[in-house]
């Protein structure tokens, strides 16, 4: 691997997002904190609803208003805050430095316009050149994400092309620009597993040719397995543990990771019986005071209900959020 | 094993028309969504069917279902041909077979008690007392994790995986011989996964029931099945015992399906088989061996021969000129 | 472990949002209060709540102002026509045909329109084109040419007028049923209920019907309105409920030709006909953000 990993790019401080509801705030994320360098790879690994999501949004400034609201945090792109620029300001950033590819093709590509439409639109909102110059770049973009005989291609509507084809199509959009940071938002669920092993690759490669870096938001280890430098778990609106993504396979140190890494069957080997997490995640409008996790832990004790663990050391740029930790 | 398998499937083939036209339809072509395949799965074994979007697993699914009609081949339940049932043999029939369907949120009818829901194929199928019913619900309630309270809740107050598990109660309440399994935990959450593929297991165990689990994701198919079948675009390329498979994939399609699934764990490096293109349309299916197009180790006689099924070893059945 | 939510929480979806609905409209407080004493009362009570007979008017008190204008009385609150009946007695009559008109239509034309709209949707093909024709068709009538033609056939009559309303509403219902039942039917437990051998009776009837009854109810209520207009309409041109019964249309028909002189005769009735309408459209928004907001737009 031909890949360098440089400073940090971005660095989230503190985040918070809560929805305000008529049932009651949801604390979708509650103090989020992370740092992403350029060129590498960072999951957010988490089951629905733990806020992985939403801490994408947030950092796009793109959350679902009026429900949802940025309340805390500092987001610095390359030491810019961003929760400090305007409306206009962003308009800028997202798309140029800041990128997104969403869950799902089928429903981020306008039906009634030619894919090459909608790239040259993302292409114009950020770059001034004759209509040919604009065209060419749409046209290597496409190239760029492996679409063949793009000249032909960007005439086409998003029916006549498959989903695979499709996604890559929504890569080349988010791509086209040339940003530092992309946010991958479960981008390989709807495809299917050949085609998802196609997609991977092309990422990675992708990233090798231009040092993007890269936060890949998925459930599925296995994907962090194959593509994350880094790991970030979240469970309930909060990171438990954080890690190069070695550390947290071979060491997880909060249960929630190791129950999780467990109970998830591999291709490997078959387990005699799998672990398996009883019950299920806390209601996001009625959280406990302490630990999120404590109502489904093996080893809860007295004071994980009552205090939120703090964030202990387990090695080199890993942490997790236990109280177990503190001892050792 | 000398006993009649439970489910057979002889040279099952359906295809769907394809038409044009609003009044005057004409058919212009034909969707090969299954064509030509047969299995057998033998009574309290699950067999799994994997395979990428398109290429007949689901339809497969509902053909035993008798959700669709076949249009050649058989398929047998304890030797009696299920699409030729009908009376009391059908009604018999609708109690030995059951499903659980991908997704919770759609699999249960919202204004219906979760006893209700449970209780339905006994309801339509057999001549019960109400004490009968509702004895019988608490039962499978029971061993499925639900407290018998929660019989006379909504679909509404429970949570995905809870919903999956009044699936499963309601699938086994007429005590079945053979459940179809489609998809049962792509649509739950990691940490809830386990649960259920953990009672459905348990469950086969107590009840002896079999299964047939379609599902994409391999490494659970792994956990499930004793026995694996590979389809693509409408045949099975494959089949083996699950620990033959996993151990020594045999045909090109599966090899490459076998080395895209992801790792499960950092270190493991595969083989990268990436596959050039795309699955091609079932409309016109390419000739010879189907898989040709995009296959590596591609012949020239692939292109025109279809091969053939052969027996590699016991139990494991390749399609493929490789192995002929 | 049971995580009992309580009704209609906000659900995380899949992608971490939780979803919420839009900022929910006001309780109707003050259009069911309106309906409740302008509609419900006067049409189950009439007789017992009326002044004067409805129908016999004194010639002496004719054409009696409002009790606010100089020349009112007390005994007649609202003023009276021109055969001296009172305005009041005959709101209060009206209201028992609008809402028996109204009812009676809902009902007919919504049993017809559902258990056609269920057909189509389910079985689909050739049954579906028929009856999405018949559709078309009755969408297209024009109201009161096929009034007056009924009317000129079988006679003015409370019949008629049911009739005549069944056969422009049940439509709506049968595009509206078959739309849903179009999508309900791809779910999952339609598959699960044939897996268990239900008929395709039971399958209309226990698991599509229960889930089109909020669509049901929305459209009945916002139908409410469209058929007091529609019977108003035809009492104005004399297509209705024939005279001399009350009705709020026909008082308007009678008051317009004294309009300059006695506004009031075709004011009052006019004034109920709207608010009536307007609380019961009200109170249709309402019901459909609470039952079913993907219904925005019938």
């Amino acid at each position: 691997m031909t890949r360098h990993i440089g400073d940090v790019i971005l660095q989230v401080d503190d985040l918070h997002t809560y929805c305000f509801t008529r049932w009651g705030v949801v604390k979708a994320v509650d103090g989020v904190s992370f740092a992403l360098r350029q060129g590498e790879t960072l999951g957010i690994v988490g089951e629905s609803g733990c806020g992985k999501s939403m801490t994408a949004l947030s950092l796009l400034r793109l959350v679902p208003r009026p429900v949802a609201r940025i309340v805390q945090g500092r987001v610095l792109l390359q030491g810019e805050n961003l929760l400090d620029k305007s409306e206009r300001e962003m308009r800028h950033i997202r798309g140029r430095r800041l990128s997104m590819i969403l869950q799902d093709p089928q429903t981020s590509l306008n039906p009634v316009f030619t894919i090459g439409n909608q790239l040259l639109e993302a292409i114009h909102i950020h770059h001034k050149g004759s209509p040919r110059t604009l065209l060419s770049r749409a046209i290597n973009a496409l190239s760029q994400v492996r679409v063949a005989a793009p000249e032909r291609r960007v005439e086409d509507y998003p029916h006549q092309m498959s989903g695979g084809m499709k996604q890559r199509v929504v890569g080349a959009i988010a791509l086209s620009c040339e940003p530092h940071v992309i946010i991958a938002d479960e981008p390989t669920t709807s495809l299917d597993v050949t085609i998802q092993a196609q997609y991977l690759r092309l990422l990675r490669e992708i990233q090798e040719e231009t040092g993007l870096s890269i936060i890949f938001i998925t459930h599925d280890f296995g994907i962090v397995a194959k593509m994350c430098d880094r790991v970030m778990v979240m469970y309930a609106g909060r990171v438990v543990e954080s890690g190069p993504v070695r550390d947290i396979f071979n060491h997880p140190a909060h249960p929630y990771t190791q129950a999780l890494l467990q109970s998830v069957p591999t291709m490997e080997e078959r387990p005699e019986r799998l672990y398996a997490i009883e019950g299920q995640p806390p209601a996001l409008w009625e959280l406990p005071p302490g630990c999120r996790f404590t109502a489904r832990c093996p080893y809860a004790e007295a004071r994980c209900e009552q205090t939120y663990p703090s964030s202990f050391a387990v090695g080199v740029d890993h942490t997790a959020d236990c109280w177990r930790l503190q001892e050792a | 094993m000398s006993e009649t398998p439970l489910l057979q499937v002889h040279h099952l083939k359906k295809h769907f028309p394809v038409t044009r036209g609003l009044l005057a339809m004409k058919t212009i072509g034909w969707v090969k969504a299954v064509d030509d395949i047969s299995f057998s799965v033998p009574q309290g074994e699950t067999l799994a069917l994997v395979g990428e979007s398109g290429c007949g697993k689901t339809t497969t699914a509902k053909l035993i279902l008798r959700l669709e009609e076949p249009t050649d081949g058989e398929i047998l339940i304890d030797g009696q041909p299920v699409h030729d049932l009908r009376g009391n043999a059908l009604k018999a029939y609708r109690t030995a077979v059951q499903a659980v369907f991908q997704d919770p949120w759609s699999s249960l009818n919202p204004r219906m008690r979760v006893r209700q829901i449970v209780a339905e194929p006994l309801v339509i199928n057999r001549k019960m007392s109400r004490a009968a019913v509702a004895a019988r619900v608490q039962e499978v309630l029971d061993s499925v994790g639900l407290r018998p309270q929660q019989a006379n809740l909504y679909p509404h107050e429970f949570s995905g995986g809870q919903r999956q598990r009044i699936a499963v109660a309601s699938a086994l309440i007429s005590q079945p011989k053979l459940i179809i399994l489609d998809e049962p935990v792509s649509a739950l959450d990691v940490s809830i996964r386990a649960q259920i593929m953990n009672l459905l297991v348990d469950l086969q165990q107590a009840y002896h029931v079999s299964y047939v689990l379609i599902a994409h994701h391999l490494a659970t198919t792994r956990y499930m099945a004793h026995e694996v079948a590979v389809m693509y675009l409408g045949k099975i390329v494959e089949r083996a015992r699950t620990e033959a498979l996993f151990t020594e994939p045999l045909h090109p399609y599966t090899r490459a399906l076998f080395s895209a699934a992801l790792p499960g764990h950092p270190d493991i490096t595969r083989e990268e088989i990436i596959l050039p293109g795309e699955v091609p349309s079932p409309i016109n299916p390419p000739s010879g061996c189907r898989f040709h197009t995009r296959c590596p180790v591609a012949q020239s006689q692939c292109a025109e021969i279809e091969p053939e099924e052969t027996d590699i070893a016991p139990g494991h059945m390749v399609a493929c000129h490789l192995y002929n | 472990m049971a995580q009992v939510l309580p009704e209609s929480v906000p659900r995380s979806t899949p992608d971490g949002i939780v979803q919420e609905t839009l900022p929910s409209r006001q309780f109707p407080g003050i259009p069911l209060f309106i309906l409740v004493f302008l509609l419900v009362l006067p049409g189950l009570f009439a007789p017992y709540l009326a002044p004067h007979n409805p129908i016999r008017g004194s010639l002496r008190a004719r054409l009696q102002p409002p009790v606010w204008v100089q020349g009112g009385t007390i005994t007649h609150p609202l003023g009276t026509d021109k055969v001296g009946r009172d305005i009041l007695s005959r709101i209060i009559y009206g209201a028992r045909i609008s809402l028996a008109v109204s009812l009676v239509a809902i009902l007919v034309s919504g049993v017809i329109g559902t258990a056609l709209g269920l057909m189509a949707g389910y079985f689909g093909g050739r049954l579906d084109a028929l009856i999405m024709r018949l559709v078309d068709i009755s969408l297209g009538l024009p109201v009161i040419l096929l009034a007056l033609v009924f009317v000129a056939a079988i006679g003015a009559s409370f019949i008629t007028v049911v009739v005549v309303t069944t056969v422009l509403l049940w439509a709506r219902y049968a595009r509206q049923v078959r739309g849903e039942t179009l999508s309900i039917r791809e779910r999952d437990f339609i598959a699960r209920a044939r897996v268990a051998g239900a008929s395709h009776f039971r399958i209309m009837l226990r698991y599509i019907f229960p889930n089109v009854i909020n669509t049901l109810t929305v459209l009945a209520t916002l139908q409410i309105g469209a058929v007091i207009l529609l019977e108003s309409a035809l009492s104005f041109l004399g297509a209705g409920i024939p005279r001399p019964t009350p009705t709020w249309g026909s008082m308007i028909a009678d008051g317009r030709d004294l309009i300059v002189v006695a506004w009031w005769i075709a004011m009052f009735p006019g004034l109920a006909i709207m608010l009536t309408v307007l609380s019961l459209n009200l109170l249709g928004d309402w019901l459909r953000d609470r039952l079913d907001p993907k219904l925005r737009n019938i």
